[in-house]
């Protein structure tokens, strides 16, 4: 392949943050690319900043380069300023490094990651010079391939990718590379060209091809079905689920970029998949059962890392890290290894909210450089049991209270509005909760903040909510404007909110069926890139879009959808089974919390018997402290304690010793 | 115990910033396990000091950057600091080249304080050497050469006269600012730091400023055509040198080679960069 660097160096003088487009990282691979290897560009269709950081991405890179048969790249959004360049100069999409064109990969690999990047999805495909529509590429073009949580409603780019990958990629991508291999790496390939490759690729489990189904309307326009018009592919796509995470202990070199990025830090991966079952969650959903990584490779991973990359902060990750089996032990392993020097800090960036949890961050947080975040989600009981976000207010105030009592001066709460069933009663519930947390900091210093950050929901495919219509634009600004003026004479109480508007785009392209490919293509067409970013997000370009496709609002985000109505996403599957999730949306009307599934019985919502695996986890003990753990009375999950910690800290905060202390701490007061 | 490090940085990683380049070196210097000193306070930072900030874009034969280590272990671990560049080389990543290290004294001013200025080499198209050279006299024989430019997001007019010590067109027999390629005219000049520092392209704007005062030399606008009075256009820029001057003589940061402050200030930058 032919480096574009000649081309791409005089661009950079002129661009905003040139280093995003040079490579160089530490752990990046110089990779040949020769007949014998198939050619992998994986893309992130953010910023470098934002993308590279990935670990999906930085997980497959590096599965894929140890393969003798597979050789991958990288590459990332360019901005605004560099693409304008790049088109102007004739300069194409390229590998970060090598600055090999992309067009010349036999694979284009996005990572989907949020709706509002596929407008970016289309524009790299075109700046590859690559036909944007599947349909009009021929053999000698790259194959289009697409994976990451938005996968599991590829309908709306289904016109645009060739074929979609369900789930974990550590296995399938192999079995993918095999059959590419099959027909781009030797002398005379299968007969049928690009047609038999995805049929072939369509036979992979956890692989959708689009092109592979037909779609079926009824007369009345609605979806009747989507089924295979090819032999050997499936009726329904399973996700793929590795069973053993510490059988892959990646990345191993995670990549060190030369400029700052968002996470930049050593990532550990702590456990996949999560089963405390908040409805609203999608991650929480198709990314069981959960599969704790063993301690041990967790701290040799840690201690490599460090090592090797020379980071002084890492990250314990996973979608609630303060649930991984034995979390404080692991914890002060990493501060007390002598090699760390006192000068690593562990950050756990899913913390549970109760106090327990605080008194872990504050022993492990050597640099308290930010502000402690909780999520509470709702702003009442009712309505976290109809979210099954089974947080109490007493333990609420108690992590707060821990966090105040140790030295943090900022708070910050995340909550959702619009969600299923809500009053005004539970929207006002989040002024209130956030009111109360001031004046438990008010008790330890003069000036505190508390920030309560509102974000309006977005029904997500394959959970409980997919079936409810979304709030309108004026109902979520409605509740914003409550939210603002009740909290207006609430001195250290701040609110933040996501624009209604961004939410409401949110909602086309997130349970859109293969039509709203036409809309996406439009709002590309008509310049709207970054949709992800403020300073480009333009609602007028997606609303005119949905019109000139005879779509509206009203039906394609705000409309109930019934338990009858097929889905566009039923034809893949997360393992969830839909009366599962039927039952569960049913549940939450009738504000009925459900525990968590790792120490209670099995609800059988199928991730784990359909496809044989099980919860792997260390401990089978729930975690101690806060009411997230279980055989606790659900009952009284709204009741506030009339008063909790009488007594003011003299002088320094009193230092939590290991383990539950702060739960004594917070506890001790309460009357 | 303060150790002071001589560095290049060439190729792809000039397109990284100067904050970029404290990261790069924060992490190795921790990935070579060396003892460092942290600040005080509740976020404690590595004690790194650097010289004066290289533009992002701008290539350097001389950035200096001085780590102090907690003298305690180092004596612990034996550090010797001429044994550091070849250690930190490895660590670094490619592009940034280790020279020297020398332990320092403490002193009261910060590098960047003591700094007075830099050379330059430069090169441009969109010029030939003619239509350079002219514009190198017009701005040497100029008494002021205000510029605009943006400080703390206002715009203001500086004057850049002051600044500038030496200029001249490079030698196409002698200098390293030569592209071979025959495609760009190189420029080399030393650059004051006081009032305040100059950058390349500020140098360049002052160039095209004074050429416009120039009523009898017809300018054919913005096209680079190559032209005698076309308007030149920053294709390379790389500093050769930081010079601290003290009692009229100048100062390399390192070691302290002397240099006499005087005319042919200019080109003796290029002998560091052939």
């Amino acid at each position: 392949m032919e480096s574009l660097w000649p081309q791409i160096e005089p661009l950079l003088a002129q661009v905003s943050k040139p280093a995003r487009y040079i490579g160089g990282e530490l752990g990046a691979q110089q990779v040949e690319h020769g007949p014998g290897a198939v050619s992998w560009l994986l893309v992130y269709p953010d910023t470098y900043e934002v993308g590279l950081p990935n670990q999906g991405l930085q997980i497959l890179y590096e599965i894929l380069n140890e393969r003798p048969d597979a050789a991958a790249e990288r590459s990332y959004a360019p901005w605004v300023d560099m693409e304008a360049s790049m088109r102007a100069t004739g300069v194409p999409l390229f590998s970060v490094e090598g600055h090999h064109p992309a067009a010349a990969f036999d694979v284009i690999a996005f990572n989907l990651s949020a709706e509002l990047v596929y407008t970016n999805v289309l524009n790299m495909i075109d700046l590859a010079g690559v036909p944007v529509r599947a349909a009009d590429r021929t053999d000698e073009h790259p194959v289009v391939m697409a994976g990451g949580h938005c996968a599991f409603n590829p309908e709306p780019l289904a016109d645009f990718v060739d074929c979609f990958v369900l789930g974990d990629g550590e296995e399938v991508v192999g079995e993918i590379n095999d059959v590419l291999a099959e027909f781009r790496c030797v002398p005379t390939p299968p007969a049928g060209g690009r047609s038999a490759l995805l049929t072939a690729l369509s036979r992979v489990p956890g692989v959708y091809v689009p092109s592979c189904y037909d779609v079926a309307y009824g007369d009345d326009g609605r979806l009747t079905g989507i089924t295979p018009r090819t032999a050997g592919t499936p009726e329904r796509v399973e996700k793929r689920t590795i069973t053993d995470l510490g059988a892959w202990p990646y990345p191993r070199q995670q990549l060190v970029p030369l400029i700052e990025v968002v996470h930049d830090r050593l990532n550990v991966e702590l456990f996949r998949g999560c089963t405390r079952g908040c409805r609203f969650c999608q991650a929480g959903m198709i990314t069981r059962p959960v599969r704790e990584r063993p301690a041990e490779q967790v701290r040799t991973m840690v201690a490599a890392g460090l090592e090797r990359t020379g980071y002084d902060e890492v990250a314990l990750t996973s979608l609630s890290s303060a649930d991984y089996s034995g979390i404080e032990e692991t914890v002060t392993g990493i501060i007390d290894d002598p090699s760390c020097s006192g000068q690593v800090s562990v950050s756990l960036p899913s913390l549970r909210v109760d106090a327990f949890t605080v008194g872990t961050a504050a022993q492990i947080q050597r640099v308290r450089r930010t502000g402690l975040t909780f999520a509470p989600e709702g702003g009442t009981w009712r309505m976290r049991q109809v979210i099954n976000k089974l947080i109490r207010e007493e333990d609420l105030y108690a992590a707060v209270d821990a966090a105040f009592s140790q030295g943090w001066k900022r708070v910050k709460l995340y909550f959702l509005i619009g969600l299923p069933t809500e009053t005004d009663e539970d929207t006002l519930g989040i002024v209130a909760l956030a009111k109360q947390c001031v004046a438990i900091g008010k008790r330890y210093h003069n000036s505190v903040t508390v920030t309560a950050s509102v974000g309006g929901f977005v029904p997500k495919v394959q959970t409980p909510f997919q079936w409810f219509g979304q709030n309108t634009i004026e109902e979520l600004t409605r509740k914003v404007h409550l939210l603002r003026d009740a909290a207006r004479p609430v001195r250290g109480l701040t609110i933040r909110w996501h624009d209604p508007k961004a939410t409401a785009a949110e909602g086309i392209v997130s349970r859109g069926d293969r039509r709203m490919g036409a809309v996406i293509e439009q709002v590309w067409r008509n310049g709207g890139t970054f949709q992800e970013w403020s300073e480009y997000f333009d609602l007028d370009l997606w609303t005119d879009a949905l019109a000139a496709q005879g779509m509206t609002l009203e039906d394609a985000v705000y409309r109930h959808r019934t338990e009858d109505e097929v889905l566009p996403w039923d034809h893949v599957s997360a393992g969830l089974h839909r009366d599962f999730l039927w039952q569960d949306w049913k549940d939450a009307l009738a504000e009925y919390g459900l525990p968590d599934c790792r120490w209670t019985p099995c609800y059988d919502c199928g991730a784990c018997t359909g496809y044989g695996v099980e919860h792997v986890v260390a401990s089978a003990v729930p975690p101690a402290g806060g009411s997230q753990g279980t055989g606790q009375d659900l009952s009284t999950g709204g009741q506030v304690p009339v008063r909790f910690l009488s007594t003011a800290p003299s002088g320094a905060a009193p230092a939590p010793g290991p383990g539950g202390s702060a739960v004594a701490l917070a506890t001790e007061g309460r009357g | 115990m303060r150790i002071r490090f001589r560095f290049s940085k060439l190729g792809k990683i000039r397109f990284t910033s100067q904050r970029d380049v404290a990261r790069m070196w924060e992490r190795a210097l921790r990935r070579a396990n060396l003892p460092m000193a942290y600040t005080e306070g509740f976020n404690p930072r590595p004690q790194l000091s650097f010289g004066l900030a290289l533009p992002t874009g701008a290539e350097s034969l001389a950035e200096y950057v001085d780590v102090s280590l907690d003298p305690v272990r180092a004596a612990e671990q034996g550090i010797v600091p001429a044994a550091l560049p070849a250690v930190l080389d490895e660590l670094l990543p490619e592009g940034l080249h280790v020279e020297e290290a020398v332990p320092v004294e403490r002193s009261k001013d910060s590098l960047q304080q003591m700094v007075s200025s830099c050379s330059w080499t430069m090169r441009l198209v969109g010029v030939d050497r003619v239509g350079l050279g002219v514009m190198v006299a017009a701005l040497l024989a100029a008494d002021t050469v205000p510029i605009t430019r943006e400080r703390k997001g206002r715009e203001e007019i500086d004057d850049l006269r002051p600044s500038v010590l030496a200029l001249a067109v490079a030698d196409a027999v002698t200098d390293a600012a030569v592209d071979p390629s025959g495609r760009t005219v190189g420029l080399v000049a030393e650059l004051s730091t006081r009032p305040r520092g100059v950058r390349p392209v500020e140098l360049l704007r002052g160039l095209i400023a004074v050429s416009d005062g120039l009523a009898d030399r017809p300018m054919d606008g913005l096209a680079a055509t190559g032209r005698p009075g076309s308007i030149p256009v920053l294709d390379r820029a790389c500093r050769t040198e930081q010079w601290i001057e003290r009692d009229g003589l100048r100062q390399e940061p390192l070691l302290g080679r002397v240099v006499p402050a005087g005319a042919d200030r200019a080109t003796h930058a290029l002998e560091r960069a052939s």
